[in-house]
């Protein structure tokens, strides 16, 4: 059975050894790690020597809860794994289910589900640095974010119906079609955006305290972050090109203009400057949909029930946090024989014990920070 | 040469502290920039968006009549068995027997609001409210039947 105790004295005999080293507990009920993610950490005076995150906490086997819903179902229990880009993971599903039973979408629903994507990752974004300032003991930041948050929330609750659980995405398009103040809405928040977005510079990035806090943190080259699999804001702060919208274009993401965010610094302020610029590439992408919309159907049509041929169907997309992939094996029944999610959180924690040695404990947080980890998606 | 950069580091570090600090004084006395919405206080002038998921309810005329004809479509569609149907046999004035509902059992405490048992009903039975304060005393008082006591269907829906 799985004991605290033995773990512990697994991995360093005694509290403190004869080395001088010792062991504390972040989490799994701490405010700083977002979430239920338990990290044992070994200490040698104040340097850390080791991180070993402990998982499980949150799982909650939606691969497998998956493999008993059938493929109408199952998207909507995705929405709660990476809770902050739910519409994203349920987009991830239709292009899986599509891509199964070679649906063709309908130019309008393709249009909707990347305002919809594009709209998630900004407000994922804004999340993360109202969150990371927090990390670093500034407060008000979190406020500054929440607002433009806010205005994104209310296009999705008046549209999708949902706030943060949209499953607005069906199989063959979209649920519902816009509403039809969608777009005066959008233009709307894309004002205040433009508006406000240099508060944000002027609040955290220039700030002497924050930019000490950042620079030279968490180095991670771009050979480390190939080899354990980062993807997203986080590999690309390394100067690794990992967005699935340029690699391996989805939708019609190979018509749009938009460049792919790359930084060389290698540490955190890279990471985070890449998910600031970032947010601007997808107001970017915004500006271009919101005003050509294509009339037409928002759902193709479908048979009430859905069989997948036999088979095995792969697709991936970009998140906001990196590339989630959706591997379903059809026995040619009207539920998946199994589901397997690459989760780009999994990924990307299992490289914070590479960043973290050597460094001191008080950075832990800013470097877990911005590797911007969801933990039920890691779980899921 | 050492003594110039620390004073331009010094200087430059004040200088970004200061940025911010006018960033936070602004909103100090631009109280018109504030946006938070009081809440309990403000429930009388509160408009939930109308596509807004709140619960599962069946909307019933003045003559006590649904729309539901017990197909059951939205209890294979919920993917958490939140609605069961529970059906009756109704004789009809010519004497033959017809399926109808006796009641809609819905369990709100299992409820995701996935919106998928809307979607699934061909007779527009069931829509969504908008209303999301939920929190009772009681477990059971969340499982609710969602039919009126002595409704019957309307006419003409089949």
């Amino acid at each position: 059975m799985y004991r605290e105790t033995e773990i512990l004295q697994q991995t360093s005999p005694g509290i403190i050894g004869e080395t001088g080293e010792f062991t504390i507990n972040v989490g799994p009920q701490h405010p700083a790690t977002h979430g239920v993610l338990h990290l044992v950490i070994t200490l040698s005076g104040e340097t850390i020597k080791k991180v070993e995150p402990h998982l499980g906490y949150i799982h909650r086997s939606i691969e497998k809860m998956c493999e008993s819903l059938n493929y109408r179902q199952f998207i909507y229990v995705t929405s709660r794994m990476d809770y902050l880009s739910a519409h994203i993971n349920n987009h991830a599903c239709a292009l899986c289910v599509e891509k199964g039973l070679q649906i063709e979408v309908p130019p309008r629903a393709q249009v909707i589900r990347i305002l919809m994507d594009e709209l998630t990752r900004v407000a994922s974004h804004e999340l993360w640095w109202g969150a990371m300032a927090m990390d670093l003991g500034a407060f008000t930041p979190f406020f500054h974010a929440f607002r433009e948050r806010e205005s994104i929330n209310e296009i999705m609750e008046e549209t999708c119906g949902a706030r943060l659980t949209m499953n607005y995405i069906a199989p063959g398009g979209v649920v519902q079609d816009l509403h039809p103040d969608f777009q005066r809405r959008v233009k709307e928040f894309l004002k205040l955006y433009k508006r406000k977005i240099h508060e944000y510079d002027e609040l955290v990035t220039g700030n002497i305290i924050f930019q000490n806090r950042m620079k030279g943190i968490g180095m991670l080259s771009a050979k480390d972050a190939i080899s354990y699999g980062v993807t997203g804001p986080a590999a690309r702060g390394s100067n690794v090109s990992s967005d699935i919208r340029k690699i391996q274009p989805y939708e019609i993401y190979d018509k749009l203009e938009f460049d792919e965010v790359l930084e060389t610094g290698c540490d955190s302020f890279a990471r985070y400057m890449v998910r600031i610029r970032e947010m601007q590439q997808s107001i970017r992408i915004i500006e271009q949909l919101i005003d050509n919309i294509p009339e037409g159907d928002f759902q193709a049509k479908t048979k009430a029930v859905l069989k997948l041929p036999k088979g095995e169907f792969y697709t991936r997309v970009e998140t906001a946090r990196g590339e989630l992939g959706v591997y379903i094996v059809s026995e040619g029944g009207t539920t998946p024989y199994r589901i397997k999610f690459r989760s780009p959180g999994f990924s990307n924690l299992s490289v914070l014990d590479h960043i973290a040695r050597g460094s001191k404990i008080g950075d832990l947080v800013a470097m877990m920070g911005t590797l911007d980890l969801v933990i039920p998606d890691i779980d899921r | 040469m050492f003594l110039t950069d620390y004073i331009k580091d010094v200087t430059g570090a004040l200088k970004s502290l200061a940025t911010g600090m006018k960033r936070t004084l602004y909103y100090f006395t631009h109280h018109k920039e504030i946006i938070t919405e009081q809440y309990p206080d403000n429930r009388a002038t509160l408009v939930m968006a109308d596509r807004f998921k709140g619960e599962v309810v069946m909307p019933h005329d003045e003559k006590n009549e649904h729309r539901c004809t017990g197909c059951t479509a939205c209890e294979l569609a919920c993917p958490n068995g939140t609605i069961k149907v529970v059906t009756k046999f109704d004789i009809t004035p010519e004497g033959k027997k017809k399926k109808a509902i006796d009641k809609l059992v819905y369990h709100l405490e299992l409820c995701t609001m996935c919106n998928l048992c809307v979607q699934a009903c061909p007779s527009d039975a069931i829509k969504m409210a908008q209303t999301f304060e939920h929190s009772v005393f009681d477990r059971s008082k969340l499982t609710k039947i969602l039919n009126n006591p002595g409704s019957k269907i309307m006419e003409g829906v089949e």
